[in-house]
Parts: structure tokens; sequence; C-alpha cells
């Protein structure tokens, strides 16, 4: 014995580290609080907010009817009296239609999402966990519809099922579930074989304990974050597909449906048929930052 | 720090009664690779282990890294399954019939892992990790928080300044601290630590080394502690068993042990260990090369690629534990070795 001194043994009950000041707040305390200070995030977040105000809230924000038009009143230019955004090419006001559109755009791009998000988040969790035969059997089928581009797939889903919103939104959550089950998959399977995960089987907890306090509690932050930069991708997907007549049927209004139809003003009034382009690279662009913001919150190891 | 031998309500059999006997544990792991995942070798990790642990002693378990020293330990806890072999739990066999179940076992024997930082739940405070074994077995809320935060007290840690810590806002110290406070929390009589002073510095490592010892003493436990450094193991150990290659190679109480190293791996083993004494400084390599490939082990002696004293039946003869020369030693002095001159020839260690 001659590496370690043991002759003067410090008392045991000593602190061996002065203490910083209080004790830390509740893990989701502290991410809202980072996410508060958090300029960018708290910016999108306002814009976000605002968007979601002026759909949900579109008959307070404007008296016109968003499928009554006017021959007379035809492809009116940005700043014109009584339609500060224009009209479109059946002289329906442009603002109006914005507004009223963005209730389908967001629905047809968030709930896709939800619905992956609960189904694969479910799957991926059960094959990370479970691993082995089971988890190889979720994993090559997933394989299977990575196989094909994301776009086509939900191209040839809506072909099938035919268009309308509702096959729209069932087309693109199949597109999301495959990544959304491989990034809780990896998520859970690095947690599963971190040593608290042994841990807590060694003390005796069922599986089912494991995965509610040990496992989701720790991967649910990496897949919500995920989930939401897909809504991003989520928004032009579904735009797109409904600019090629899959998604919305006319006479709806619909931000990719409203692109596709004042395509062909494009040299009439340029400004007037790139709003609702405006409007998806928008709520896109805000929904990735957010999940950005969310991403940097969220990791612990980032504290103060 | 003798084996003491204190009266234990919850001891089944008498004190004599080992608390844990181990045979023949065996753990091969199947390699797969090629086409369609074929098993195309084993890996030999422990390979017919056999030993018991005293109530109210230290089992120190030596070797070099990747010799079964850690596989031992999550086979004894179950955490994964062994391929043959019998552990005995006081007198009960463990996950057999008329004995008792591995959730009985994990009640009381638990387990202090190497990394502390790991082996804590990032989303958990200190009290809530600590409260969390006792809850899930049945414990009241409130009556578990109490028990965390006088653990805590216990292990030197404040409740009131530790109990709502996250794993990331404490030392290393602090952090293994509430690893052995969770690992106490079912109030468990064995304790398996497996490295669990390893990533500490040295002298956070002595105030564990002591939590360790006070605790041992005032909790009546008896402990598994495992090490590749060999002044931690003769400071902690009642008694030592060495392994290489997933076998015992030699086994006996610490002062004989290290005082006459008898199999010529724990001798090159004492060899290798850094001294800070200028007369008696290492001049030559004690081993040379890593230990040969688990995987395709050598035949009968598996130290045998490496012995000095290898001989033509060692590749034949696989050794079995006995005792090295009648009188000579202590009578519980073990040694895996069929060559008496390589046990013979020895040089003073101690």
């Amino acid at each position: 014995m001659s590496d370690i001194t043991l002759e003067d043994r410090p008392a045991i009950a000593a602190d061996p580290q002065p203490l910083p000041g209080a004790p830390a707040p509740g893990y989701w305390k502290s991410v809202t609080q980072r996410l508060v200070r958090d300029k960018t995030t708290m910016a999108v977040s306002l814009v976000l907010i605002g968007i979601l105000v002026i759909t949900l809230g579109a008959p307070l924000v404007t008296s016109y009817d968003p499928y009554q038009g006017s021959v007379l009143t035809r492809l009116k230019p940005i700043g014109t009296p009584g339609h500060w955004l224009g009209t479109d090419e059946t002289g329906r006001d442009l603002w109006t239609r914005l507004c009223y559109g963005g209730r389908l755009s967001l629905l047809a791009a968030i709930l896709p999402v939800t619905i992956s998000l609960l189904v694969g988040g479910f799957l991926g969790v059960l094959a990370g966990y479970a691993g082995g035969t089971v988890g190889t059997l979720i994993m090559r089928t997933m394989d299977v519809f990575y196989a094909f581009p994301s776009i086509l797939l939900a191209i040839a889903i809506c072909g099938l099922l035919g268009n309308g919103l509702s096959n729209s939104i069932i087309a693109l959550a199949v597109v999301f579930i495959p990544p959304m089950v491989r990034v809780s998959e990896t998520v859970t399977t690095q947690a599963r074989n971190l040593d608290f995960v042994e841990a807590a089987r060694a003390s005796g907890s069922t599986t089912m304990q494991i995965i509610r306090h040990h496992v989701l509690a720790n991967v649910l932050g990496p897949i919500l974050v995920y989930a939401t930069s897909l809504i991003s991708v989520s928004i032009i997907l579904s735009a797109g597909l409904s600019f090629l007549g899959l998604g919305v049927t006319p006479p709806q209004a619909e931000w990719g449906l409203m692109l596709n139809s004042l395509r062909q003003a494009i040299y009439v009034q340029p400004y007037v048929a790139a709003m609702p382009g405006v409007m998806i690279f928008l709520t896109s662009m805000c929904f990735n930052l957010m999940s950005d913001g969310f991403r940097s919150a969220m990791d612990v190891r980032l504290n103060k | 720090m003798s084996a003491a031998l204190k009266l234990d309500p919850r001891d089944r059999g008498g004190p004599a009664q080992p608390l844990l006997t181990v045979e023949n544990l065996r753990k091969h792991f199947p390699v797969r690779g090629g086409l369609l995942n074929r098993q195309v070798a084993t890996v030999q990790a422990v390979d017919d282990v056999s030993f018991l642990v005293k109530k109210g002693e230290t089992l120190g378990i030596v070797g070099e890294s990747g010799c079964g020293k850690s596989t031992t330990a999550r086979l004894l806890m179950r955490l994964i399954e062994p391929d043959a072999g019998s552990v005995v739990f006081d007198g009960d066999p463990v996950a057999e019939r008329h004995g008792i179940t591995v959730t009985d076992m994990r009640r009381q024997m638990q387990m202090v892992f190497q990394d502390s930082y790991s082996s804590l739940n990032p989303r958990m405070t200190m009290a809530e990790s600590v409260a969390y074994a006792p809850k899930m077995h049945g414990l009241g809320k409130k009556e578990a928080w109490e028990r965390a935060e006088s653990l805590l007290l216990r292990v030197g840690l404040n409740p009131k300044q530790y109990s709502r810590r996250y794993p990331h806002e404490l030392s290393g110290g602090q952090r293994q601290r509430v690893n052995i406070a969770r690992a106490l929390a079912l109030e468990p009589r064995m304790v398996i630590l497996d490295e669990a002073v390893a990533a500490l510095d040295k002298s956070v490592e002595a105030q564990v080394l002591n939590l360790l010892s006070d605790l041992k003493e005032s909790l009546n436990l008896t402990y598994l502690f495992i090490s590749h450094d060999l002044n931690v193991v003769e400071y902690m150990s009642d008694r030592v068993m060495v392994m290489y290659l997933g076998r015992v190679v030699e086994t006996g109480p610490v002062e004989s042990i290290y005082r006459h190293p008898r199999h010529p791996y724990t001798r090159a083993l004492f060899a290798s260990k850094p001294t800070l004494d200028p007369d008696r400084r290492t001049t030559e390599m004690p081993l040379t090369g890593d230990p040969p490939n688990p995987i395709n082990p050598p035949s009968g002696c598996r130290f045998r690629t490496r012995c000095a004293f290898a001989q033509a039946r060692c590749a034949q003869e696989v050794p079995v534990l006995s005792a090295p020369f009648a009188g000579d030693t202590d009578a519980s002095h073990l040694v895996a070795c069929i060559v008496p001159e390589a046990q013979a020839a020895m040089t003073h260690h101690a």
C-alpha cells in the first residue's frame, strides 16, 4: 500500500466542492428559461403565433368572403385600396385567401407529422429497446419505404387514394413514418445501452417502468425536435401536393393550390402571384429555426 | 478488516454459510458475421468460473482488461444470462426451482458501475435516482424520498444541497457517492463494485474507498470488489481472485497472494505494478504482448503462450485450482498451474 495515503482520512461528511448558489430548477423549467433567453427562437415563435392568429382568426382580420370574387376586381396589384395585397385571378381578396388558406395548409402540414410522431415514435422506441428480431423486422420494413424518394412516394399514395385533403394527410404521414422510426430507434438504442438503464434493470424495475422513466424521458426531447423540423418539410410537401392538384380541391383556399392557380398570372402581377410562396417559405423557415432553438435548449450539457 | 461474523437477521444459513456460491459459471458470446448472420466464432468471456464469497468479507477480483471480470459481475446480477453454471445466494439457488427469483436476488445484491456519469439518468435529480428503486418496489413516495435523503447524508452529500441537483452539476466523486447511495437504497446485503473507483482521481478515490469501508462496517455488507488496480484491491479485500482470459488462475487470502504469488501470471502481474522504491524499479518487461484472442484461446492452460515456464503438457491439460504446496501456505490459497517449478521459482515480491 503505497499509492494511497490513508493516514489522514478526510471527514466523509465534508463537501469536496463549494456550492454555486441555489439548487438547479427542474429540467423543463430550465429548458423554458433557455428558450426565453434565445432571441431567434423567440422571434420566430412570435411570427408563428402571428400566422396562427391570422389563420384561425381569419374572419376577424378580414371582412371579405374568401370564395366570393368579382370580375371587376381581377388581378389588382399590391396596394390597391380595399385590397392591400391585391386580388387573384377571379377577383378574390388575396389577404383573405391567404388567411383562410393557412388553415388548410397548417392542418395538412402538422397533422401528418403528429400521426407519424405517434406511430413512428412508438415503432422506433419498440425497435430500439427490443432489438433483435423485432427490431430488425421493423427497421427492414422501414428501409423498404426509404427506397422511394419521399415526394414520389407521396404522389404515388395520393394517386392511389385519389385527391383530397385527408388522402394527402395520409400520404404524408406514411412518408414521414420511416425517418421518424429511424430517429427514435437510434436515440433509443443509445439510451438503452447507458449504464443507468442497466442499473435500473439491476434494481429490479420492470421493462415498462424502465421505458417510461428512463428511456422515454431521455428520448422524447430529440424526437420532438426532429418532429418540429419535419413540419417545415411537411409544409412544403403538402403545398407541393396541392400544387400538383393532388391535395385540396378548388375552390378551397390553400397556399400550394393558390400558388398553382396564380401561376398563370405571373407575368401580369408577379408580386401577387408570389405571395402564397412567401407564406410557405416564411412558415417553413420559422418551424425550422424553432426546431433548432428547441434542440439547443433541450441539451442539458449546454446548461449555463 | 477481517471478515466480521456479525449476525444479521436477514441471514438464512449460519454465519459459516457462504453468502454467494458460484459454480462453473460460463458465458460464451457468439460472434456473428458472414452470410445470413451465421455464428462464426465464440468469445469465451467467462469459462467455468467457480468461487464463493463469505458473509461480511470483501472478495477482490483482479486481472487485465478483457479477462472477464465485468462479465462475471453482470452474470451475477443477471444483466446477461449465463450459458451454464449455478449461483447460490445464502443457500438459495438463483432463478431455479426451489430457489429465489432474480428479482428477489437483486433486492439483496446491488451493483455500482464504473462510469459515474452514464450510470445516472441525466433527467433525474439525485434524490429521484436514489428513491427510484424503493419506489418501484412499492415504497411510498414520501418514504422513498426520506430514505433517499438519509442515504445521501450517509454517503457524505448534504441532501439540502444535493437532492435536487442533476448529474451534470456534480463532480465525479460526488456522482459516485450518489451511485453508492442508490445501490444501498434497497438495503442489499451484497454490493458488487465493478471498477467503482477506477475513474476517480487519487485523492477522491481514497475518500470513496474509506466511505465504502465505513459503510461495509455499519451496514454489515459483503463486497465483490472488481478492479485492475492492485493497490486498491490489496487495501479493500480479505480474499483475492486472479482471472486470466475468462478463467480463475489463483485465489486465496490477500496476504498470502500478495506475499507469495504462485501462478506465473499473478507474479508477472505483481511485477508490473509500479513501485516508488528506486531499488526495486522494473528492469524488464514482466509480460510481453497482449493477452491472446479470447475468440480462440490457447488449449490447455490459457497462459502458456506468454509463460516462461510453459511445457509441452501445458497445452494438453487444463489446470484446475489446487493447493500449491502442502503446509506451505494457507490451505485456501489455490493455484491453477500444473508446473511445480513455475510455482516454486518465486521472486519475493513484497
